[in-house]
């Protein structure tokens, strides 16, 4: 899950980061109020993406009449799918140089990663790219922590002008934040020097594991959950994970591997899949509000059911979708491939109360749902 | 991890729905299993085997090779550590949803301790006829059967679908692996390769991947210095980018663990890349030959 920046900056302030004086603002009104109190400030635009510069969701302010003129145009404004409603109004800061700073989770070490260039303000992609030697990295193994040594030995090819232990302490603290929100990317661009000789964060992305959030209820509370569909929430509600596409042959199957190939095999044929929709695991028994949900999207044509019984019950499934078939009796066709654990009951099943027979396999299944959708 | 008749299985969290469930099918099918763990149940005894509060105690009093774990998210990092401490050959951890922060715990006291883990996020592991991990239906004779093709897969369902096409092909599996389709697992794309690579009777190996990460173009490297043929498919080519499909490590994000990068790094190696899985068969059949 992301944080807007505003939600980010208290757990840096929290390890005692600095960031600027700043406050919230909703309205052109409330903007001016608060860049009265600052000074030159810096409006910004609070969504939970990167590239708000680039969108001009952020803008320098000389006076208060500017602040409210930049509000007017940012508030409403489309970032990357994000509708503006909140601004961040930030003191200026006279900036000397600009850092990178950042802690991640790292796949391959399996354990964290930091990350620091003296290239601040820029893209880190970019960076790392075009100038790799630019970008330091020290692996840390999570039961050892981040050491200070470390840490200095790794900023030690960078000229940092009598500021590295400063910055070193801040990597220390940056990795607290890290550890103790259970981060994915925490992360500073830029943390600068600024020309009073002060380091702060200017800005700070957070993006916590989503695993962990029901152990980190107060600070998850103010992140900005994952926007989802009409649809996406009601099976979201249910227990089911739905994924809602722009296309038009509707998927159902169990586990999220088999799912993702059912998209991909009804892709292969040339169809469009409608929806992603798993109803393995523990939600195998759920087959007929998953069912439900995806006949409530008015663009499905046509149906492919694809299970392969494993942990979960082919019969169990397939009753459900049976269930939810006959009393739904929606006008498009449906299409079932069935192997697996319970395969022979879910078959004996669907020959009795559909009068239907499976699909020899998920091929021939995706290919007749894929003409069907064309029709 | 390739589970033997031999090894000595040890169950955390034995007592619950799913543990006794999947226990009992473990032990119909052959597996070796020793002991459970439940510190409330203590001394008790459950599916024919002493449940004792820790698997540190079930070490001291029967011994074992392998732990296998039934428990919730949160409890994981405790059960895991445990079993590390222990001194475990290995951990088989099937439960989704664990946080990062834990995984990285387990996965640093177990390289220290030089124990392998397989999962988070797994169905487990199967070598037929000789024993399971986990909740794969190794007892049903369409999906499973001893034979000579490897497979590993990121996910159990799309595994089990290869399992079940190869069998009905006339084939059979040296040994099944289910990785885990978490961000962060113990036992790699790479490492469950060279794992099946390495048992003789493997003839070819069947490697399930999908979107996300890079574990796909790490084995890609190992697999071009093998003589065996490996087949691989890989599941999320039409997903959309940004979006996490069901399993947490399935997500591409910007140009990293795409479906192109994944397919050309393991062309490039030799690797024989499916289009959908129907085709795993024939070209089984065109590189084993027809199955006696």
């Amino acid at each position: 899950m992301n944080f807007a920046e505003y939600a980010a900056k208290p757990l840096l302030r929290e390890v005692g980061i600095a960031t600027p004086e700043g406050h919230l603002a909703t309205t052109p009104q409330q903007a001016a109020k608060v860049a009265q109190s600052l000074g030159p400030c810096v409006v910004k635009a609070q969504v939970p993406t990167g590239k708000r510069g680039k969108a001009g969701g952020i803008k320098l302010c000389s006076d208060a009449n500017a602040a409210a003129s930049a509000a007017g145009d940012i508030l409403g404004m489309e970032i990357a799918g994000h509708t503006v409603d909140t601004l961040l109004i930030e003191q200026q800061i006279a900036i000397d140089k600009e850092y990178y700073a950042a802690v991640l989770t790292n796949a391959i070490s399996k354990g964290a990663l930091m990350l620091f260039s003296t290239e601040g303000g820029m893209d880190i992609e970019d960076v790392a790219a075009n100038m790799p030697e630019k970008l330091l990295q020290l692996e840390i193994d999570i039961n050892h922590g981040a050491k200070i040594a470390d840490v200095r030995q790794m900023l030690s090819p960078a000229d940092l002008g009598g500021a590295e232990a400063e910055i070193a302490e801040i990597l220390c603290h940056l990795y607290e934040v890290f550890i103790r929100y259970d981060a994915e990317l925490v992360e500073v661009n830029p943390l600068v020097v600024s020309a009073d000789d002060r380091i702060i964060a200017l800005d700070c992305k957070f993006s916590m594991d989503d695993s962990a959030i029901p152990r980190q209820p107060e600070i998850a509370a103010s992140g900005c959950p994952e926007k989802l569909s009409l649809l996406e929430a009601r099976a979201s509600e249910l227990g089911l994970k739905y994924i809602e596409l722009d296309g038009d042959v509707g998927i159902i199957a169990n586990g999220a591997g088999l799912t993702m190939t059912t998209m991909d095999v009804v892709s292969f044929y040339g169809g469009r899949p409608a929806n992603f929709l798993e109803i393995g695991g523990d939600s195998y028994t759920k087959a007929k509000p998953g069912l439900e949900v995806v006949l409530s999207n008015p663009s499905v044509k046509s149906l492919v059911v694809n299970f392969c019984g494993a942990f979960a019950r082919c019969d169990v499934m397939t009753q459900g979708i049976i269930d939810a078939w006959l009393e739904l009796a929606p006008d498009i066709p449906i299409f079932f491939s069935i192997h697996g654990t319970g395969d022979v009951e879910a078959v004996a099943m669907l020959k009795q109360r559909m009068d239907m027979e499976p699909y020899r396999d998920m091929d021939s299944a995706s290919k007749a749902a894929v003409e069907a959708a064309r029709q | 991890m390739i589970i033997r008749s031999s090894d000595k299985v040890l169950v955390q969290g034995i007592t619950g729905k799913q543990g006794t469930f999947w226990t009992e099918r473990m032990q119909e099918y052959g597996t070796n299993v020793v002991a459970g763990v439940n510190p409330k149940k203590a001394g008790t005894v459950h599916c024919g085997v002493p449940v004792t509060a820790s698997a540190v105690e079930a070490m001291e009093q029967v011994g074992f090779d392998y732990s296998v774990l039934f428990i919730p998210p949160m409890l994981v990092k405790g059960a895991a550590l445990d079993a590390i401490e222990a001194g475990a050959k290995g951990v088989c951890i099937l439960t989704e949803h664990i946080p990062v922060r834990d995984v990285m715990y387990i996965m640093s006291a177990a390289k220290e301790r030089g124990v392998q883990i397989l999962g988070p996020n797994t169905a487990g592991c199967v070598t037929p006829d000789e024993g399971f991990l986990g909740f794969m239906p190794a007892f049903n004779r369409k999906i499973f059967k001893k034979g000579h093709i490897g497979i590993l897969s990121r996910s159990g369902s799309l595994g089990t679908l290869f399992c079940l096409n190869v069998v009905s092909a006339g084939f059979g599996q040296s040994a099944f692996i289910g990785i885990g389709g978490d961000p962060i697992i113990g036992t790699t794309t790479r490492d469950a390769l060279m794992a099946l690579d390495q048992l003789p009777q493997t003839k070819a190996i069947v490697m399930v991947g999908e979107i996300g990460g890079t574990m796909e173009e790490e084995a890609a490297q190992y697999a071009a210095s093998m003589a065996k043929p490996v087949i691989a498919f890989i599941a999320g080519g039409a997903a959309p980018t940004g979006k996490k499909m069901g399993h947490a490590g399935a997500i591409v994000v910007g140009n990293k663990g795409t479906y192109k990068s994944k397919r050309d790094a393991l062309e490039a190696a030799g690797v024989t890349v499916l289009d959908t899985p129907a085709g795993a068969v024939e070209v089984l059949r065109e590189r084993l030959g027809a199955v006696a």
